[in-house]
Order: structure tokens, then sequence, then C-alpha cells
């Protein structure tokens, strides 16, 4: 009866691609929906201008960790230019189900910290109102 | 007879109240949704359902008589006016307030916390005096006290909570110390339903010193509340969350503190004699009502008051208390539920709730396909979740109208969460 809550939305929940932590990233950003609750933090390798390695940690509700446990499926072998062009309806898509209004947040958080962290989530920190750069490893930008 | 109910020595031996019958007087409850599901409200907490004649009054008013008020000198003006004023006088006597002019009528709660913050804060709390809170207030009890002591560098202490939600008056005895100017706190929690022990902090509180404000909007709809008796300096409440229309709300002060207190809003109807560089104020209340008021929404909050008046509002606490009982054995059977808050006998009809591995946003998601709406997020008190150690919770809250079925059928929508989520 459940359109929200279709099996690949739970199993995502339950069990989300890419969640981890990257330990010296090359962009890193924590996103937040303060009247939720929901957080996620995503972190990305990048090597010859394309995303390498990403991967995320958070906590908040089936559509928010499922959003970015697709998100971030997508992300893997992207450049730089082709992340920073996801739009809304893209990651609408990828979750495939409906989402009425009050939910568009949750489904968009994962999408608002990609586009953060490709824009600002790089050393040296620069603090924005999202959000925070937290932990970004020095010398990052050119790894290996 | 219903069983007796101890909330804080508000012993309610009193006659049952019928909700089934009370229900026909609610025309939003014989509502379906778009999934054909009744419409299984318990999200009063928010904001409360109204029956047919507050309706029926805020309709009345602009059919038949609506016109300014404490202007028109012609029938349909003073119709309007006298109307105004008899809510007031309603309003006053549901509260227990001696005189109706100690009655100020705002938007809500919150704006008449902003009044006392800007009018009185401004004038009586200076560098380094202390304002004493809780850490379970709502937002419109806390961020007001903020803007005041950063604005005159002054303190805010905060009297602490125990896990399950009550007041560590131990620790509010240490705080009394700092002799702070005023101890503003919530008289029934919006987020875990606790009833504070409104007479006992008002006497320490006194004893140091120190006014007092109580926030009365959850507890206004749901226990008998006399100002009078409670002893406390302020006291504000929202219309909305008691059966009355949105944009009704009050302030109720002790008369001479109101007579002492400057404006807050300027403008019309707040004024005696204006002249282009100095005015001479209006007596209270209509000091601190400047503007064309909501003059619909008062009356419907006067016709709400009289309509609870005559049920009792000693019945309406009974209920509830019985109602928040029940809700609390029935959920305690969900599989993976943690509920919080205080023991039944120490709360009025607030039920916070999580349910393992699940956010409370897909929980009130699923209960909304059941036609049950519970609300869920953080309640506008962020600090108590913080101290609670919790992102989010959900919350089930009843009125008058509320029954047991209203509660069955929660829980079997948890079961469906429970099904879906596979706890």
């Amino acid at each position: 009866m459940d359109d929200l809550y279709r099996d690949y939305i739970l199993e995502h929940y339950r069990h989300p691609h890419n969640f981890g932590v990257i330990e010296t990233p090359d962009l890193r950003w924590e996103g937040a929906n303060p009247l939720c609750g929901d957080r996620i933090t995503m972190m990305l390798d990048v090597r010859d201008g394309r995303i390498a390695d990403v991967a995320f940690t958070g906590r908040g509700c089936a559509i928010s960790q499922a959003s970015a446990s697709l998100l971030t499926d997508e992300l893997r072998g992207k450049t730089l230019d082709e992340a920073a062009r996801m739009s809304a309806d893209d990651v609408l898509d990828l979750l495939g189900i409906e989402i009425s209004p009050a939910r568009l947040k949750c489904a968009l958080l994962s999408l608002d910290t990609l586009e953060h962290a490709l824009a600002e989530g790089g050393p040296p920190a620069s603090p924005g109102d999202a959000g925070t750069p937290a932990g970004v490893d020095a010398g990052g930008t050119e790894p290996d | 007879m219903a069983e007796a109910v101890d909330l804080r020595g508000q012993v309610a031996d009193v006659l049952p109240l019928d909700p089934y019958a009370l229900r026909a007087d609610f025309p939003i409850l014989r509502t379906e949704t778009s999934t054909g599901r009744p419409l299984v409200y318990l999200d009063s907490a928010s904001t409360s359902q109204k029956p047919q004649v507050v309706i029926d009054a805020v309709d009345g008013f602009y059919r038949g008589y609506n016109a300014n008020v404490h202007r028109g000198i012609y029938e349909i003006g003073e119709r309007s006016t006298a109307a105004y004023e008899a809510a007031r006088a309603s309003v006053a006597r549901f509260i227990g307030a001696p005189d109706s002019r100690e009655i100020v009528f705002t938007r809500n709660a919150t704006e008449a916390i902003n009044l006392v913050a800007y009018s009185w804060g401004r004038r009586n709390v200076g560098r380094g005096d202390a304002i004493v809170l809780t850490e379970m207030e709502h937002h419109a009890n806390l961020v007001p006290w903020q803007l005041l002591v950063q604005e005159v560098d002054g303190d805010l202490e905060f009297i602490p909570i125990t896990d399950d939600g009550i007041l560590r008056l131990d620790v509010f005895e240490v705080l009394l110390r700092l002799r702070p100017k005023l101890v503003a706190f919530t008289h029934v929690s919006n987020t875990l339903g606790t009833v504070t022990p409104v007479r006992e902090i008002v006497q320490m509180a006194h004893a140091a010193g120190a006014l007092v404000l109580v926030d009365g909007a959850q507890a206004v709809p749901h226990l008998p509340v006399d100002v009078t008796d409670l002893g406390c300096d302020f006291y504000v409440f929202s219309g909305h969350k008691v059966l009355a229309p949105t944009g009704s709300g009050a302030l109720w002060a002790r008369r001479e503190l109101l007579e002492a207190m400057p404006p807050f809003l300027a403008g019309g109807e707040m004024i005696r004699e204006v002249h282009l560089r100095r005015s001479e104020f209006n007596a209270i209340p209509w000091k601190f009502e400047a503007g064309t008021p909501d003059i619909a929404a008062a009356i419907g909050l006067g016709v709400a008051a009289e309509y609870l008046m005559g049920i009792g509002m000693d019945r309406v606490c009974a209920h509830e208390a019985v109602l928040t009982r029940y809700a609390l054995d029935r959920l305690a059977t969900v599989p993976g539920i943690t509920l919080y808050g205080p023991p039944a006998d120490q709360r009025s009809g607030v039920v916070p709730f999580n349910v393992e591995g699940v956010h409370p946003h897909d929980v009130a998601q699923v209960l909304d396909r059941f036609g049950v709406c519970v609300r869920a997020g953080h309640h506008c008190t962020m600090p108590l979740h913080e101290r609670l150690d919790l992102a989010a919770t959900a919350r089930a809250s009843f009125n008058v109208y509320s029954t047991r079925e209203d509660i069955d059928a929660l829980v079997a929508g948890l079961g469906e969460v429970v099904r879906i989520f596979g706890v």
C-alpha cells in the first residue's frame, strides 16, 4: 500500500551504500536539516578531476538516508563538473517515488550537502551557513 | 464517576465528560482524509480543532456586525465593541483574573511573552541581572529572553530537568541566590507533558524577590487555571490551542505591573491624546493593543472560554488524565517503542515517543496513511531534545474530543510502521 516506502528505499535506508568515512577526503561537508534532525556528512576523494571515492555518514529519516545512498552511488566516476550539474530532478528521479512538499527537504539534503562540498568543502576552511567543512586534510587537493 | 486523578494536587473527582457527544460539536472530526479514512487528530498540542459555536461566532461577526472596535458611533460598531469586551471578560473568568482590564489580547502566547520581554524587560532587567528559565521551554519562552539579555548584558540561567522531565527544584533554590529579576517557565511542557509545580516555584521566586511569568500555552487547554490562586505575576496563553481561532491569545498581568509598563507596539487605539511630538497613552489594557485587533478571533476566544467553562475544566482535566494513562499503557505494547516524559500522574495530555530505528518523520508519514495526525520533529524545543540527546520525537497529544479509539488507531498505525520498517 505504501508508495513512499518501497522495498528498495527501505533497503537503502537499512543498508545504505557508501556509508562510512574517508579518513582524509579532498572535499567534506556536513549538512543538516535542523528542523527534522536529519544530518549528513559527505566526503569525496578526487583524482584527475574525477570523483574517485565517495562516502557519507549521518542519521535521519528513510528518505534522506536513501537519497544519500542513491546519490553517492551515482557520483563515483563522475567529473566534478558533472557532479556539480546534478539537479533536484536528478535526485528525485533516482529516488523514483512521489515526494510531498513537506518531505522535499529530506529528499534533497544529500544534494544540498554535495553542492556545498563541491563549492566550499575543500581546504582552506571556508565556513558556510549551511554546514562546516570540518576536518579537511591540509594537503588534500592532490592525493596520491 | 471517573477515577480520581491527582494532577499536582488538582484532584478531580468529577462526572466524566462524554467525548463522543462532544465530538458532534467539531465539524472537522466528521471529515475524511483523501484516502477515505476518518480523521484521527492527535496533534492538539500544536493547535486544537474548533467547535461549531466558535466557528459560528467568527462567521456571525463578519456576517452580522463587522465594524472596528472603540470607534464607531453606530449600532454595529457598538455591537462589535461590546462583543470584544465581553470576550475579554470571559477570558478573565476562564483563567481566574480578578479584573478583565488585566487581560491584554495578543495574537498568541509568543506575542504575549515578547510584549513582556520588550516592555517590562527592557525597563526592569539591566546589566548583570539574571533571568531564570528551564531546560524545557518552548522557543517562544526562550528566544525573547535571549534577545533581551544580549541587549542589556544580562544573564540567563536554567533550571535543569531530570531524565523524566521533572524540574530540579533543588538546583532552582541555588539559582535564586543570583537574585534573578524574573523566573519564566512553562506550566505544562509542550514536548513531555510535564505539569510543573507553579505554586511552589512562585513562592520560592517571590521569596527571592523575583517576578514570575508562566507560559500557559499548553496548560489552559487542559487544566483548570486560576492565576490568582497560582500567585504568578504574568500568565500567557494562545487561543488557537484552546478551541479558539488562530490569531487570538492573551497576556494576563497584575494591574499595577501593566500600569507601570511602557507600551510595546505604538499606533492607534493605544493612545489617549496625540500631538506631533508627544502622546499620552490609553488606560490598560488598551495601552497594549495598538492598531485594529483581530476582533473576530478575540470574540471566538471568548466563546471558546465559555464553551469550556460550560463543560468544566476539571472534567476536561480528568478526561485527559485517564486518556493519557490509557495511551501510555497501550503504546508500551508497541515493539521497539520508547516513551518519554514523567509518570502519568505528573503530566498532561502529551505523549512523546520514538520507534527504534525509525525516524519520527517516517513514523508520522506512515501514520498519515491511516488518517492519524501526530507531530514529528523537535516541537520548538531544540534545547530540550539536545538535553535528552534526541534528534527528534513523534508526539501524540489530546484534547476534549480525543477518545480511546483515537489511541487505538494510533497503536494500529504504529503496528504498520513496525511491519514496514521491520523493527
